[in-house]
């Protein structure tokens, strides 16, 4: 294998595991809010004991959030100098102010969040509580502006080659942002809804009757069934803005090789870029006319138009973003169902008489959200090659002169941590719930016992 | 009245990077020093020690996000080309901070029997981490070209520099905590201290004489003179560090501050050395920091946000070290 389809393997790899734990904190900031609320309001234990559980889970998920992140700002250096060496007066700004405005206010604030509860007043508390929930959607926004300007860069203008910001309001509010930036806090919601109910509803398995996991189980399933329809129309609507600014993605997300009327709706194919086809296709006609232009003849492009004359590929690998495209649709309709099945069974039975398939499903989607966002973002990603930053840079021009067995060394060593991290992290977690299932509440398990050592007298 | 244009943004921004790395190096190298004390304490000492670090060192550590984005995005030019010649040391580094990172949480959270196991995983991060940004430094005052000599200076500032780090650690450890963990703090800075002056004295001496520009740059007249306290302060305070560390821990915890405070002021003292020492270069003996600067438009853009915000992080980290200052005692999510 080459240095750039090491590096980009590494890149891959880096941002797909740094990426599975903003999507909790995003939204598990807000969460862990509304339970603090709750318990302000109404003084009932189970939303505190909720609290408390979260937490930790939060604190975890930071950690692991900002060590992973500080390993991307160091790759762009390390293997992909072309990127800031060309768009740099655009993406250091952006970055800069993702640093700036949400960084500190996560990592600061987040000590108090933590360990201040009783040193300082709770209305603090609550602030310091909200600034880090703040801090972490702020985040998630300047990030996802400058990948939104990667995907459809404009305000902008060439000069000897080098990128110069002429309109930051274009820049920042370029034509993709919407719709990804809404999609990105859905996928973050719904994956924290499912973490949430999965773990409540193991709980409930393993015979943990407490009440805090009604309420976690009520809150989200019912998260849950509330933003999936919501993701679903989001998804649709930036599956358009995508057909008008990045065609050649949506081609190869639906396998469409040749441009014109009636396109059926592929639902599986083996796509072929040999021979320029798909085998083994199985097709609802008219299908992707349908769902990309309305209407049954409406016109979809085709993957052939992205060839240069001299036999040059300008369209992205079709089989990853055509089979990540469908991981990600199917199981978001996973999640409606699992959701909105759940929903009817509360409101038929109540929750303490959810039968055990139904929590055994839960708790096996307890990370679907992650399926669905990593393979979202493989589509997106993947979806923009050969270009890095669409029509300005593409990814081969902006790769590092590092040799190729030193990218590999790195590579297998980042693989090792980053395996052993998250099967570490995924039994923390179910750790934790038969933790809390035996009894042992979050509150009670860390003793609050007087300083280790003896004081002297003072 | 000044203007913000291309010759005074990118000393703006150098500077700012400066403090940034300055204030990491302090800040993150008293949890990498108590990281690296690890196998010399007790297990519940190691709690205490955790605790003591526990409400900043996610706070610290973004000093170096800062840092790196600084140079990221006001010196693109010179991000590449650094970056890419530490490759190694720099993903040594990246794996070091992520395993010193989640140990925090992991030792707290994981089954019981796993904690020595994140221990361990504590100290290993911390020494990776230590060791390599101490050979990134030596690398970097060798102009980053690889070769055998350089790499062996740059394994003797690796050294120095971890030394340095569990210098500090022991003096925050002094400051953060008190009976047997302080005095068992005290003997490990009494140790340290030797490694600390043997480092900085060969770090000092050595970079004049690989660089006849730094050598021309402290050794000629009338810059001798006016350059003559920063030695001569650092040898003030080594010789009242050990003066103190001798007498410490006293009966009434008064200057168990000092290790700390003096501790600091050696870094900043170091610091500005190799500061004076590197100017204007960015990368040592290549770019200026001129040549490598993003245009003045944007830096200008950059630098707005900067000001607004850089007082209130300062301020709320003031704040977070007034709300959790005293002992260290065992944290709570409550």
């Amino acid at each position: 294998m080459d240095t750039l389809l090491l590096s980009r393997i590494q890149f891959g790899a880096n941002i797909s595991f740094h990426i599975l734990f903003p999507t909790i904190t995003i939204a598990l900031g807000w969460v862990l809010l509304f339970f603090r609320f709750r318990f302000a309001r109404t003084g009932a234990q189970q939303w505190m004991d909720a609290y408390m559980f979260w937490v930790k889970v939060f604190a975890l998920s930071f950690a692991l959030g900002v060590v992973s992140g500080i390993t991307m700002s160091f790759q762009f250096g390390t293997n992909w100098p072309g990127f800031m060496e060309t768009v740099g007066n655009v993406a250091g700004p952006l970055l800069a102010y993702e640093v700036l405005t949400a960084f500190f206010l996560e990592a600061v604030f987040l000590g108090i969040m933590l360990f201040g509860a009783r040193r300082v007043p709770t209305w603090l508390h609550l602030t310091a509580t909200f600034l880090v929930a703040f801090g972490t959607t702020m985040s998630a926004f300047w990030i996802i502006v400058l990948n939104s300007w990667m995907h459809t860069p404009q305000g902008y203008e060439l000069r000897d080659g080098i990128v110069h910001a002429t309109d930051w309001w274009a820049i920042i509010f370029n034509p993709s942002l919407p719709y990804r930036l809404t999609h990105m806090l859905l996928a973050s919601g719904l994956t924290v809804a499912f973490l949430i109910a999965g773990v409540a509803a193991f709980r409930r398995l393993i015979g943990d009757r407490a009440k805090t996991t009604a309420t976690q189980l009520r809150v989200g399933l019912g998260l849950a069934a509330l933003l999936i329809p919501l993701q679903i129309v989001a998804g649709d609507m930036h599956g358009l803005n995508t057909l008008e600014h990045q065609p050649a993605k949506v081609a190869a997300m639906e396998a469409n090789w040749d441009t014109g009327p009636n396109v059926p709706l592929v639902l599986f194919a083996l796509p072929d870029e040999d021979t320029r086809s798909n085998r083994a296709e199985i097709a609802i006609p008219n299908g992707a006319s349908l769902i990309l232009t309305h209407r049954l003849d409406g016109i979809v492009p085709g993957l052939n138009d992205f060839v240069a004359e001299d036999g040059t590929v300008l369209h992205p690998p079709v089989a990853p973003v055509f089979y990540g495209f469908r991981i990600m649709v199917g199981t978001g309709f996973a999640m409606l169902a699992l959701s909105w099945l759940g929903m009817i069974l509360i409101w038929r039975r109540g929750v303490d008489h959810l039968p055990r398939p139904y929590l055994m499903a839960a708790t096996a989607m307890t990370f679907s959200g992650w399926l669905a966002t990593l393979s979202g973002w493989y589509v997106t990603e993947i979806g923009r090659q050969p270009w890095l930053v669409t029509g300005v840079l593409s990814t081969k021009q902006a790769v590092g002169d590092v040799a190729a067995p030193l990218v590999m060394t790195t590579l297998i060593a980042y693989l090792a941590v980053y395996a052993l991290l998250l099967a570490a992290y995924i039994a923390v977690i179910f750790h934790l719930a038969r933790r809390a299932a035996a009894g042992k509440t979050p509150a009670r398990e860390e003793p609050r016992q007087a300083p280790v050592g003896a004081i002297p007298a003072e | 009245m000044m203007t913000l244009d291309a010759t005074t943004l990118p000393m703006i921004f150098a500077t700012l990077m400066g403090v940034s790395i300055l204030l990491y190096v302090i800040l993150d190298g008293f949890d990498l020093g108590v990281g690296l004390l690890f196998p010399f304490a007790t297990p519940t000492e190691r709690d205490r020690m955790i605790a003591s670090i526990g409400p900043f060192w996610d706070a610290n550590e973004t000093w170096l996000v800062l840092a790196i984005g600084l140079l990221l995005v006001a010196f693109p030019a010179a991000h590449g080309t650094i970056l890419t010649a530490l490759y190694l040391p720099v993903a040594i580094m990246l794996i070091g901070l992520i395993l010193r990172g989640v140990a925090f949480e992991f030792r707290a959270k994981a089954p019981l029997s796993q904690k020595p196991n994140w221990d361990r995983a504590f100290f290993a991060g911390s020494l990776m981490t230590a060791l390599s940004q101490g050979f990134m430094l030596g690398m970097y005052i060798m102009g980053l070209d690889w070769t055998g000599g350089h790499a062996l200076f740059a394994l003797l500032t690796a050294g120095a520099l971890a030394v340095a780090y569990s210098f500090i650690g022991a003096a925050w450890t002094i400051l953060k905590t008190d009976g047997v963990l302080q005095a068992k703090a005290v003997t490990w800075a009494r140790g340290g201290i030797w490694g600390l002056v043997l480092g900085m004295g060969s770090v000092s001496l050595a970079t004049p004489l690989v660089s006849p520009r730094i050598f021309d740059k402290w050794f000629s007249f009338p810059e001798i003179l006016t350059l003559a306290p920063l030695p001569l302060i650092s040898a003030a305070l080594i010789g009242l560090l050990w003066y103190a560390l001798r007498h410490l821990p006293t009966a009434s915890d008064r200057f168990a501050w000092f290790p700390f405070v003096a501790a600091t002021g050696l870094m900043c003292l170091g610091f500005a050395g190799m500061a004076y020492s590197f100017y204007p270069f960015i990368v040592p003996e290549k770019l200026t920091i001129y040549e490598a600067a993003s245009s003045p438009e944007s830096l200008r853009i950059i630098l707005y946000g900067t000001c607004v915000v850089l007082p209130v992080i300062l301020g709320y980290t003031v704040l977070a070290y007034t709300i959790f200052r005293g002992k260290a005692t065992s944290l709570s999510y409550d």
